[in-house]
C-alpha cells in the first residue's frame, strides 16, 4: 500500500484554486457565488457562498468520483484504516440505509439489538428485510439500555443460521460498547456481514485510549458521523467499507438515494476534518478525555449526581465505555434528566445534548474550554442546591420480546385503521412506538401487539417517559393493520 | 516617533494613550498580559488588550469596590476576593484590623507576578499574613465553600475571555451559597453607557437580582474605562447598602482614602434616570 500524504486536502485545494481562476458562472447554483442573493450572503458570508458550487471540471462528481473527490476518499480510507471511504452528504441516515440496502434484499434476515436508531428499521421499509432482535439488556439502576451480550448473538445465530448480516451499535448514545471484535469473528464464521452504526464513534479511530473502532475490529461496514465528534458540518458523514465489500456495487447502492448535487461545503468539511483528525486527533481527543474525566470527578463530588464511566464495564453487555461521553444519572437529585435539561437551558443558558427520564448527556468536544466545563459543573451544583427533591420511584424497565409477524415493509404499505390503543391487543402494529427512556422501540411496523405491550405503554407514559412515533401524538390511538388479527 | 496604546471602546470610539515604552508583554495560559509606561497615566496593565488599571486612576476602582461593602458590614472577618490579580483590593482590605482571613482565588498566577514586579504600589497586599492565595478558577473555588464568608468581592475582567464565567447565574448562586446569613457580594458591574457594555451590565444585574434578596447598583467615575462611567453591584442576603451603613463607625476607623467617603457612599447609589430604567427593566 502506498502511503498517501495526509497533509493534503484535495477538495479544499481544488476549491481554493478555483477562487483564483475567475471563471464566469453560467451554471447552477443560481445565486452565482452569492451575488444573486445578498441577504443570504450577508448572513452566511461571501467566503461560504463562493464555494457553494456545482460539480464541474477539476471538482469531480460525487456520483462517479475519479478526481479530487476520489483522492479525498482515498485519503479518508487510509486515515480510518478502511478499504474504501465514501463521502456522504445525506447524513449518517443515508450511510445506514446504504449498508442495509447493500447487504439485504426482500425477505433476508438481519440480527440486531432492539435499541437501534430508527433509520435502520426505516431502511427495512425500503428493502423488505426482516429484523431478528436481540434484547440489549438494561441497567435498571441507571435506566439505560446497554450493548449486545456475546452469548445472545451466539444464540440468535444458532436460531437463524440463514441470517445475512449482524448489526451492532457501537458506541450507544450513552457511550456503551459491545464486544465488537468477537461478534465480528463469529458473524464472519457464519458468512454473515457485520455492519456497525458508529455514528457516535468517529474519535475511536484517532486515539489509543478509546474503544476499538469498527474497521480495526474487522467489521465490513461502518457509518461514521463525522459531524459529531469529527468536527465536520452537520449532515456530512462517512461510510467505511472493509475488504469483503464490492466498492463499485456499494457506489451504485449509495446512488439510489443520495443527491446528485453533492454540496461542496459538506465535502470540503469532510476533507479538512479528516486532515485535522489524522494530524492532530491524538492531542484533540486526549484533551477531550481530560475534560470529560475532570467534569466527571467534579460532578460526582457535588453529590447525588452520578457521572458514570468505565466502572460499568462487565466484559459483556458493557464491553467497553467511551470516556469522552459525559453521561450523568440525575435520579439522586430527585429530578428527571429532562427536568435538569430544561433547567440548564432556561435558568443557566446551557444547551446539552439530551435529557431522558433519569439521565442527561453533555457533549464534550475539542471546542470546549475549562471555562465551559466549570459553568456546567457550577450550574449542576446550583440546580442541586435549589431544586433537589426526594428521590421518586424510578420507571421499572421491562424488555418485551417483539413478535415480528411480517417485514416492516409489508406492514408499512398495508391498509391500516386507527384504533383505541386499549383494544389493539392481538392486532399487528402499523407504526413505530418508541419510549425515551430507555430509547428502545416498543413496537415497530409488522409486530404483534399484546396486552403486556399496551400495559407497558400506558405505564411508561404515566411515569413521564416520552412516547414518540405514532401518528396520534397523544398515543390514545394506534394504527393497526386491517385483517391482521 | 510616537507610540500609542489604542483600545477600542466601541466600533467607532477609541481611547488612545501615548506610551513612553512597553515594559512587559507575554501570552500566559489564559490571556495576553501587557504593561506599558505612559506619560499621562503612569504605568498601566492591559489584559487581552483591555485596560485593567493605570497608576493614576486605579485608586477610584479599588476604593469603591472595597470600602462600600466594608462600611456596611464593618464587623467583617472573612473575605473572599475573586480575581484581583493586581492586588489593589487587598491593599484596601488589609487596612481593616478586624478582618481575620482574606482568601484570594485568581486564575492567572502570571498576572500576580507581573503586577508585583511592575506595579508594586498596587500589588502590595499579597504579603499580609491574613491573605491566602489560591491559583484556580473562581468558579471552581466557590463551589466547595458553604456559608463561610462575610464578604465576597468579584474583581473580574470583562464578561468575555477568562472572566466570562464570573458573570453567570450559577456563579452568583454559588456565591450566595458561600456567604454567611448576612453576607455581601460586590462585583465589577460594567458600564451603562455604550450599547454592548450596557447589555452585559443588564444581563449581570438580572442574574444577580434573581439570585439575591437584595440587589443594588452604585457608580463611580473611572477615566480610563469605556465612557468613564462605571458601575458596581451590591448584592446581599440582609443588609441594605445605605440604610445599614453607619458613617460614624466607619469614620472612627480612621482609614485614609482619596476617593471614598461616607457621603459619596450614599450618593453613589443615586443613579441617572436612564440607568435606573435599564435596571428596572430587567428586575
Amino acid at each position: 500500500m502506498i502511503l498517501l500524504d495526509q497533509n493534503r486536502a484535495p477538495i479544499y485545494e481544488a476549491l481554493e484554486e478555483l477562487k483564483t481562476l475567475h471563471i464566469v458562472p453560467f451554471d447552477v447554483p443560481g445565486h452565482k457565488r452569492g451575488k444573486g442573493n445578498k441577504d443570504l450572503t450577508d448572513f452566511l458570508g461571501q467566503k461560504c457562498l463562493s464555494v457553494d458550487i456545482n460539480s464541474m471540471k477539476h471538482l469531480d462528481n460525487i456520483c462517479h468520483p475519479t478526481g479530487v473527490i476520489k483522492e479525498a476518499e482515498d485519503l479518508a480510507a487510509q486515515a480510518f484504516g478502511a478499504k474504501y471511504a465514501y463521502f456522504m452528504v445525506n447524513g449518517t441516515t443515508s450511510a445506514v440505509q446504504s449498508m442495509v440496502l447493500y447487504s439485504l434484499k426482500r425477505g433476508d434476515k438481519i440480527i440486531m439489538p432492539r435499541n437501534v436508531h430508527r433509520s435502520v428499521i426505516n431502511a427495512f421499509v425500503l428493502c423488505g428485510a426482516i429484523p431478528v432482535y436481540i434484547n440489549p439488556q438494561i441497567n435498571s439502576e441507571l435506566g439505560i439500555s446497554l450493548g449486545m451480550s456475546y452469548n445472545d448473538v451466539v444464540k440468535a445465530i444458532e436460531q437463524n443460521p440463514d441470517a445475512k448480516a449482524v448489526f451492532v451499535n457501537n458506541p450507544t448514545y450513552y457511550g456503551i460498547c459491545s464486544n465488537l471484535k468477537q461478534i465480528t469473528q463469529l458473524a464472519h464464521k457464519h458468512n454473515m456481514l457485520v455492519m456497525v452504526d458508529e455514528a457516535h464513534g468517529t474519535h475511536f479511530y484517532f486515539n489509543d485510549n478509546l474503544p476499538i473502532s469498527a474497521m480495526a475490529a474487522g467489521a465490513d461496514m461502518a457509518s461514521v458521523s463525522m459531524h459529531k465528534s469529527g468536527g465536520s458540518l452537520t449532515q456530512s458523514s462517512l461510510l467505511l467499507c472493509g475488504d469483503n465489500i464490492n466498492v463499485d456495487y456499494m457506489r451504485q447502492v449509495i446512488n439510489l438515494t443520495q443527491t446528485t448535487s453533492g454540496s461542496y461545503l459538506l465535502m470540503s468539511s469532510l476533507d479538512i476534518s479528516r486532515r485535522r483528525l489524522f494530524l492532530h486527533g491524538k492531542e484533540i481527543f486526549d484533551t477531550v478525555i481530560e475534560l470529560s474525566q475532570y467534569a466527571r470527578e467534579e460532578i460526582n463530588d457535588i453529590g447525588d449526581y452520578y457521572a458514570y464511566s468505565k466502572e460499568l464495564v462487565n466484559n459483556d453487555t458493557v464491553f467497553d465505555f467511551d470516556v469522552t461521553k459525559l453521561s450523568i444519572n440525575t435520579s439522586g437529585v430527585g429530578l428527571a434528566g429532562i427536568e435538569v435539561f430544561d433547567l440548564l437551558r432556561d435558568e443557566y443558558d446551557i444547551q446539552i445534548e439530551f435529557g431522558d427520564l433519569e439521565n442527561i448527556l453533555a457533549y464534550i468536544s475539542v471546542g470546549d474550554s475549562d471555562k465551559n466545563i466549570e459553568q456546567l459543573i457550577g450550574s449542576l451544583s446550583e440546580i442541586r442546591r435549589r431544586y433537589k427533591k426526594p428521590r421518586t420511584s424510578a420507571l421499572k424497565h421491562e424488555y418485551i420480546n417483539p413478535v415480528v409477524e411480517m417485514s416492516p415493509q409489508e406492514a408499512f404499505y398495508a391498509k391500516k385503521v386507527s384504533m383505541d390503543i386499549k383494544s389493539t391487543a392481538g392486532h399487528i402494529c402499523g407504526e413505530f412506538v418508541m419510549a425515551y427512556p430507555p430509547g428502545i422501540p416498543i413496537l415497530a411496523p409488522g409486530e404483534r401487539i399484546t396486552e403486556q405491550i399496551i400495559d407497558y405503554i400506558v405505564y411508561a407514559k404515566e411515569k413521564g417517559s416520552l412516547i414518540t412515533g405514532p401518528e396520534d401524538m397523544t398515543i390514545k390511538n394506534l394504527n393497526v393493520l386491517i385483517g391482521g388479527r | 516617533m510616537e507610540f500609542w496604546y489604542s483600545e477600542k471602546h466601541t466600533e467607532n470610539v477609541y481611547l488612545s494613550i501615548k506610551v513612553d515604552k512597553q515594559l512587559f508583554s507575554k501570552e500566559s495560559r489564559f490571556q495576553r498580559i501587557d504593561v506599558f509606561e505612559s506619560l499621562e497615566f503612569g504605568k498601566f496593565l492591559a489584559l487581552d488588550g483591555y485596560m485593567m488599571l493605570t497608576e493614576k486612576d486605579e485608586f477610584i476602582y479599588h476604593e469603591m469596590i472595597t470600602h462600600v461593602p466594608m462600611a456596611v458590614k464593618p464587623d467583617t472577618t472573612d473575605v473572599l476576593v475573586i480575581g484581583a490579580g493586581d492586588g489593589g483590593v487587598l491593599r484596601e482590605l488589609i487596612k481593616y484590623p478586624t478582618i481575620k482571613r482574606i482568601d484570594v482565588s485568581e486564575i492567572d498566577e502570571e498576572v500576580v507576578a507581573v503586577c508585583k514586579e511592575f506595579l508594586p504600589n498596587t500589588a502590595c497586599g499579597f504579603e499580609d499574613k491574613r491573605v491566602n492565595i489560591y491559583y484556580q478558577d473562581g468558579m471552581k473555588f466557590i463551589r466547595r465553600h458553604i456559608e463561610e464568608y462575610d464578604l465576597i468581592i468579584v474583581d473580574s475582567t470583562d464578561p468575555f475571555g477568562p472572566g466570562e464565567g464570573l458573570f453567570t447565574k450559577e456563579f452568583y448562586g454559588n456565591c450566595f451559597k458561600a456567604l454567611k446569613e448576612d453576607g455581601i457580594m460586590v462585583n465589577q458591574h460594567e458600564s451603562p453607557f455604550y450599547e454592548e457594555d450596557a447589555a452585559a451590565m443588564k444581563r449581570a444585574h438580572k442574574r444577580i437580582f434573581d439570585s439575591f434578596p437584595l440587589s443594588k447598583v452604585y457608580q463611580a467615575f473611572i477615566p480610563t474605562y469605556p465612557s468613564g462611567h462605571w458601575l458596581f453591584g451590591f448584592a446581599s442576603k440582609k443588609l441594605h447598602p445605605v440604610h445599614d451603613m453607619n458613617p460614624q463607625k466607619w469614620e472612627a476607623l480612621g482609614i485614609k482614602t482619596r476617593y471614598y467617603n461616607t457621603n459619596l457612599h450614599k450618593g453613589s447609589f443615586y443613579l441617572p434616570n436612564y440607568v435606573e430604567e435599564m435596571l428596572e427593566n430587567v428586575e
